[in-house]
């Protein structure tokens, strides 16, 4: 008990020090850089993941092949992934994005097509049969209907990414990886316990954020009391 | 109106749904499809908004062939009602209602005012327009699925087995709440259910499909359950077709007598006078007090000095049908029905021989094919007879 209230006090001390505030090594400029590699790589999962989704779920047409792509695409361990890619394409930026794009393309396909797919189909065919074109139905029945399922693909993708994106700093880039890997590197676990910190307090804020998107977007009439927030 | 030339469905896998189909459904008339599963009633709804697209043959609405209009488009222009009303759960009930007019771009506001209206003309309250779908019963969520089907004033309406899913009860009410509204709007509805009883309660003109969705009969109720085509049509519209044929004869039309309805002031001796074991006794204004029982009735005095056995039910000159004449005789403890007026005055009485005496008129023509009846087929033309019966 001691020894975790000596620790924590070792995270108050580090976090507050001024010096990791300021710089290239401090806490703001590395979490742009995590921030900047997870948005992007969530950015280009939820283009792949959403369209795909959307796609398959709508038309019913590869649904197997999704379904097992992304099975396998979950079984593959991410920090081999990143290792492998840097070691085939050299050490960039580049690498790391599309390994966490790959981490988090699966979560939002599998959630977003299971959300489409799962829509009432008489609320389906009652979309079609008042007169509604494909596209109106994907985006004025089905998309509305599947967002709680598809904001959970997002957040789940989303999280993960951020939680990942510390391997960047293996092959040598920044982010919140960082202050891990050099601690470990220094013995140095105020920094490692320092870091690890920010990086569950983003995954928190992350989800807090959705969260607060979910009660905005999703409308009232999907939170029936039986499946309530 | 709406008409089906030659029109088939067959599936790849070589099943048939719609087998030659011929059929002019009336303007302004409620036509039902009825048959058991499989008899392809649903996909010949579903034709008519090109929700299903025939393999042959041609549908057409006004005159003009549905494929020459967009499908989008087409479906716009024709209300849709199905079994589970499939509303859209993320939206309000208003905005559920609204969703036709929106699609045709009427405006949020001019929709929502339309879809008001509309949330009234179904009969529910406007404080149910902010609800969701969830927050409502079964049958509240199909009069939501009826009102929006009426959303932009479709001259056709088509449902897909529209009440099945509700009990009973409520099932009753939303049929006598659609004859309602048909009385107001009078729209084209094609109406496709399983349930005979509810072809014939709602039915101008029906159409019944044997398995392998082929036409078997299509008739007005009173002429299918007269004249059933063949063995199939008559087994379909069920044993007690001949009760039911009763509810399209006019209690108007039956005979009564007069002579057993007595006055309360009438002497005991005067109503042993007349023969018979049971008299009507009836008040100043010939109002029904009960029966008596000549019998039993005291050796002096008047027939106000009886005990009265109680009236069972009358049955209602003005709008009642012989099968409830029937069934007040029936239940009566005299076997004598009561026919009251519409202010309730007694007309006079019958036994449940005479009543059906009463339904057996000549037959009218030959047997019934599957060309169109004309619009009103006899619900007040003269009964006719079993003579077709030969089971």
């Amino acid at each position: 008990m001691n020894g975790f209230l000596n620790q924590l006090s070792l995270v108050g001390d580090w976090l507050t020090s001024s010096q990791q505030w300021h710089g290239p090594d401090g806490i703001p400029h590395r979490l742009l850089e995590h921030l900047t590699y997870s948005g992007l790589s969530l950015l280009f999962a939820a283009l792949i993941g959403l369209s795909l989704g959307l796609l398959v779920g709508h038309t019913g047409r590869g649904a197997f092949a999704v379904a097992s792509v992304a099975n396998l695409a979950r079984a593959v361990p991410t920090f081999g992934l990143v290792v492998l890619v840097v070691t085939l394409a050299g050490l960039s930026t580049a690498p790391v994005l599309v390994a966490l794009t790959a981490l988090a393309v699966p979560p939002i396909l599998i959630n977003t097509f299971e959300g489409i797919r799962g829509v009432d189909p008489d609320a389906r065919d009652a979309a079609r049969g008042m007169g509604m074109t494909g596209w109106e139905v994907l985006l004025k029945a089905e998309v509305p209907m599947a967002l709680p399922l598809i904001l959970l693909g997002l957040r789940v993708a989303a999280i993960q990414v951020v939680a990942t994106a510390t391997v960047a700093a293996y092959p040598g880039l920044g982010g919140l990886g960082r202050f891990i890997v050099d601690g470990l590197a220094r013995n140095d676990y105020e920094l490692v316990i320092g870091g690890s910190a920010v990086v569950v307090l983003l995954a928190l804020v992350v989800q807090a954020v959705f969260t607060a998107l979910r009660r905005v977007v999703v409308s009232p009439g999907l939170r029936a009391p039986a499946s309530g927030p | 109106m709406i008409r089906f030339d030659a029109v088939s469905k067959n599936y790849p896998n070589g099943t048939t749904a719609v087998d030659d189909l011929s059929l002019e459904l009336a303007e302004g008339g409620i036509t039902v499809l009825v048959g058991p599963s499989g008899c392809g009633k649903t996909t010949t709804l579903r034709m008519v908004n090109r929700m299903v697209e025939p393999t042959a043959g041609t549908v057409s609405l006004r005159g003009r062939d549905i494929r020459d209009v967009a499908a989008p488009e087409l479906r716009r222009g024709i209300g849709y009602v199905i079994q589970h009303a499939g509303l859209f759960p993320h939206r309000t009930v208003l905005d559920n209602i609204a969703t036709v007019p929106l699609l045709l771009g009427w405006g949020r506001k001019k929709a929502r005012a339309r879809a008001a209206e509309l949330l009234e003309l179904v009969g529910l309250p406007a404080g149910m327009a902010k609800r969701y779908p969830y927050q409502l019963s079964g049958g509240q969520q199909q009069r939501v699925g009826v009102a929006r089907a009426l959303g932009a004033d479709p001259p056709v309406l088509l449902m897909d087995e529209p009440f099945s899913a509700v009990d009973p009860i409520v099932r009753a009410e939303l049929q006598t709440e659609l004859i309602r509204l048909q009385k107001e709007l009078r729209k084209t509805i094609v109406f496709v259910t399983h349930d005979i009883d509810e072809a014939i309660k709602l039915g101008d003109n029906i159409a019944v499909f044997r398995t392998g969705g082929r036409l078997a009969q299509f008739d007005s109720p009173e002429r299918l359950l007269a004249d059933p085509a063949d063995d199939f049509v008559a087994g379909f519209v069920g044993q007690d077709r001949g009760i039911r044929r009763l509810s399209f004869v006019d209690a108007a039309e039956l005979p009564l007598r007069e002579g057993r309805v007595l006055s309360a002031a009438t002497p005991v001796a005067r109503a042993r006078a007349v023969d018979e074991p049971w008299v009507l006794v009836v008040d100043g204004d010939r109002r029904p007090l009960g029966w008596a029982a000549v019998g039993g009735l005291p050796d002096e005095g008047t027939l106000a000095d009886a005990v009265l056995a109680p009236l069972g039910h009358t049955f209602s000159l003005a709008g009642d049908s012989a099968r409830a004449a029937l069934d007040a005789a029936l239940l009566s403890p005299s076997r004598l029905a009561v026919g009251v007026d519409a202010q309730g005055k007694v007309v006079g009485v019958a036994d449940a021989y005479e009543l059906s005496a009463a339904t057996s008129g000549p037959e009218k023509d030959g047997p019934s094919t599957s060309a169109a009846p004309s619009g009103e087929v006899g619900k007040q033309g003269p009964p006719v007879h079993e003579a077709g019966e030969k089971r």
